[in-house]
């Protein structure tokens, strides 16, 4: 167990580093942030010191040691827009982010697996029917149109739900949310569902598709001619057979929340990390993106990490093959 | 001999209406098992042995329903009870055993819970009496070190370990009866004798009946006591192992006897019975077997009713072997 966190963080590590080359060479590729940060009209001079003041007129290698010498010190260097240093930017704008995907992930998780579950007990059923076709619905809308649809319905026609901001905040054991108000919760619901939907529908499908294949399965039928309640073969035998393979899609999809807000964000006027993200590519605020897609990186190497512990708790077939690796 | 029986099918109908048409599995079976008795049934794959079996354990899914006939256990009637009511009999007086012991184990459970679920499904027990009465039922089928295996999980154990613990877990409560459907056939020889030895120990120890659903008559002839013999979804022929294997009168008994391996002399092709099983869902009223049948006629293409030959030996045919 042990090895296997050390072998593990020494890859996340690896990974870490790569993925700081690609984003450092990637970033050069999209423009030149002087042209945009400095006025049309300013002489040569000018140009010449803002390079210089940026760092950018020495060699990449060197731009990319100094870099690296200073995030491993904390130090992500300073928005060439707002002038302040990156994570501050980022901390400031990471609880708008993590609310809305952590409302839009227990949405998901809450509302998929009980259905999916359903439906693949009963695929013949009408709720069964009514399930899938739910979420072949929930693919296939774009999240843009879908958030736009929602914010016609529930903002507009039927004004029930305020559109844009997270509403009220509030701050309890040292941590200031918007889920801690009544106002707060009715900003985020919307904006969250439209989030997950997709999310929802696809953990919906696996979890039907992964119910039906166990189902067939010799164990299941031996279960029920042992005389085990249904609901203890549904929730012991049927339920604990499917998470393996809903764990891993899970703590993709919980990334992908996390992160990938940027489309619902923009929709939404939420003022999360996915509007910050896109507003930093517009002007190439380079320090500031290099800083957000970091974050992602560590966020998937994180949660693939926790999937990784929570297969081995749930299935003791990985705990051994592990062990017979090691010895 | 037929007051000792206990457990009755009485023109048993499994049909399977699916969109394609209804399949009857299983038409018009109707046999008993004794306290103390091994009843093998044996048919190639689609006869409707395994659907027999789990008719009897009420465990036919959806598009399948029992259509008619008669399941009973000492008197009682089982075929029309709701899940509730079956559950009790499921695993407590009835237990089955499955084909494939690398499957019938849910592969995240230990033993030891997958035993304890089996006795906490009809009894409350206290963890040191089911924990006694585990270890008893994993010596009684020769596990070696029971202590062990209770806390280990499947994929710890070879498969023919898994399978004495299947039937461990089958014998756990004591049941009346057991279904054991191909419970050997996934294991090598060695170990298959070796099951079969302890299996029939408890039979007689016990005085439970078994149902021993097999495609391989040479375990039958070892094991059975009564063997049946079933051909697309209906019964051929039924009497005592004697019967059916020295004497056997139907044409379909007598091939599949042919086709046995070690009836074969060494070298020479093994013969087999040409063409394939019908359809199930364009059976005719006559005897399914009557197309691939040397001595069919146009009579077989009437229902067959069954002739009695002996007070055990039964056979749906028209023109059976005199001899």
């Amino acid at each position: 167990m042990l090895s296997f966190v050390l072998q593990r963080l020494f890859q996340s590590v690896i990974v870490v580093l790569i993925m700081s080359i690609v984003l450092f060479v990637g970033v050069r590729l999209i423009g030149n942030p002087v042209d945009i940060l400095i006025s049309s009209e300013a002489s040569e001079a000018d140009r010449v010191a803002a390079v210089t003041a940026l760092g950018l007129d020495k060699p990449l290698w060197e731009q990319y040691a100094i870099f690296l010498g200073n995030a491993v010190q904390g130090d992500w260097g300073a928005s060439f827009v707002y002038k302040e240093p990156v994570v501050g930017i980022l901390l400031q704008r990471l609880p708008a982010s993590l609310e809305l995907g952590l409302v839009a992930f227990i949405l998901a998780v809450g509302i998929s697996i009980p259905a999916g579950l359903y439906a693949g007990l009963r695929p013949q059923s009408l709720p069964g029917r009514g399930i899938m076709a739910f979420s072949l619905i929930g693919v296939s809308i774009p999240t843009f149109w879908q958030g736009m649809l929602l914010i016609v319905a529930f903002g507009i026609a039927l004004p029930i739900l305020p559109v844009g901001d997270r509403g009220e905040l509030a701050t309890h054991f040292g941590i200031t949310s918007s889920l801690w108000t009544l106002d707060g919760w009715s900003h985020v619901i919307m904006p969250a569902f439209s989030l997950a939907l997709l999310k929802m529908s696809l953990l919906m499908r696996v979890t039907r598709a992964a119910t039906m294949e166990i189902c067939r399965l010799d164990f299941v039928k031996f279960a029920y001619a042992k005389g085990v309640r249904s609901r203890s073969v549904v929730v012991g035998h049927i339920l604990r057979n499917a998470l393996v393979p809903l764990v891993t899609v899970t703590g993709i999809e919980l990334g992908n929340l996390l992160a990938y807000g940027v489309i619902t964000e923009t929709v939404f006027s939420w003022p999360g990390l996915g509007k910050l993200l896109i507003n930093s590519i517009k002007v190439l605020d380079r320090p500031m993106i290099v800083a957000q897609l970091t974050y992602t990186a560590l966020l998937f190497i994180a949660i693939n990490f926790i999937v990784d512990i929570l297969h081995m708790i749930i299935d003791p077939r990985v705990k051994s093959v592990l062990r017979r690796r090691a010895a | 001999m037929s007051d000792t029986f206990f457990f009755k099918v009485d023109g048993l109908n499994t049909w399977f209406f699916t969109r394609k048409g209804t399949i009857k599995s299983v038409r018009d079976i109707s046999f008993e098992v004794a306290r103390g008795e091994v009843l093998g049934i044996v048919g190639e794959s689609g006869s409707g042995k395994s659907v027999t079996g789990m008719s009897i354990m009420g465990q036919i899914d959806e598009p399948g329903r029992i259509v008619s006939g008669s399941i009973s256990l000492d008197g009682q009637e089982l075929t029309g009870l709701d899940f509730e009511e079956m559950r009790h009999y499921r695993g407590n007086r009835i237990a089955m055993v499955f084909q494939n012991p690398l499957m019938t184990l849910n592969p995240l459970m230990r033993v030891r819970d997958q035993m304890y679920e089996a006795i906490s499904a009809h009894e409350s027990v206290p963890r040191k009496e089911m924990y006694d009465r585990c270890i008893e039922a994993l010596r009684s089928v020769g596990i070696p070190s029971p202590e062990e295996r209770l806390n280990a999980y499947p994929h710890e154990m070879s498969g023919g370990m898994r399978q004495r613990v299947v039937i461990a877990i089958a014998l756990l409560l004591g049941p009346d009866l057991i279904i054991a459907d191909e419970p050997t056939t996934a294991l090598d020889v060695t170990i298959q004798a070796q099951i079969i030895y302890q299996i029939r120990r408890q039979i007689d120890e016990r005085g439970l009946g078994m149902i021993w659903i097999t495609h391989d008559l040479s375990t039958l002839s070892e094991l059975a006591d009564r063997i049946m013999v079933m051909y697309a979804g209906a019964m051929m022929e039924i009497g005592t192992t004697e019967e059916i294997i020295g004497a056997a009168r139907h044409p379909y008994t007598r091939k599949l006897l042919e086709s046995v391996p070690s009836r074969n002399a060494p070298g020479e092709k093994l013969k087999q019975i040409p063409g394939n099983m019908p359809s199930l869902l364009t059976l005719g009223e006559g005897c399914p077997f009557a197309n691939r049948c040397e001595r069919m006629t146009d009579i077989c293409r009437q229902p067959v009713q069954a002739r009695q030959l002996s007070e055990t030996h039964r056979i749906w045919c028209y023109h059976p072997f005199e001899d």
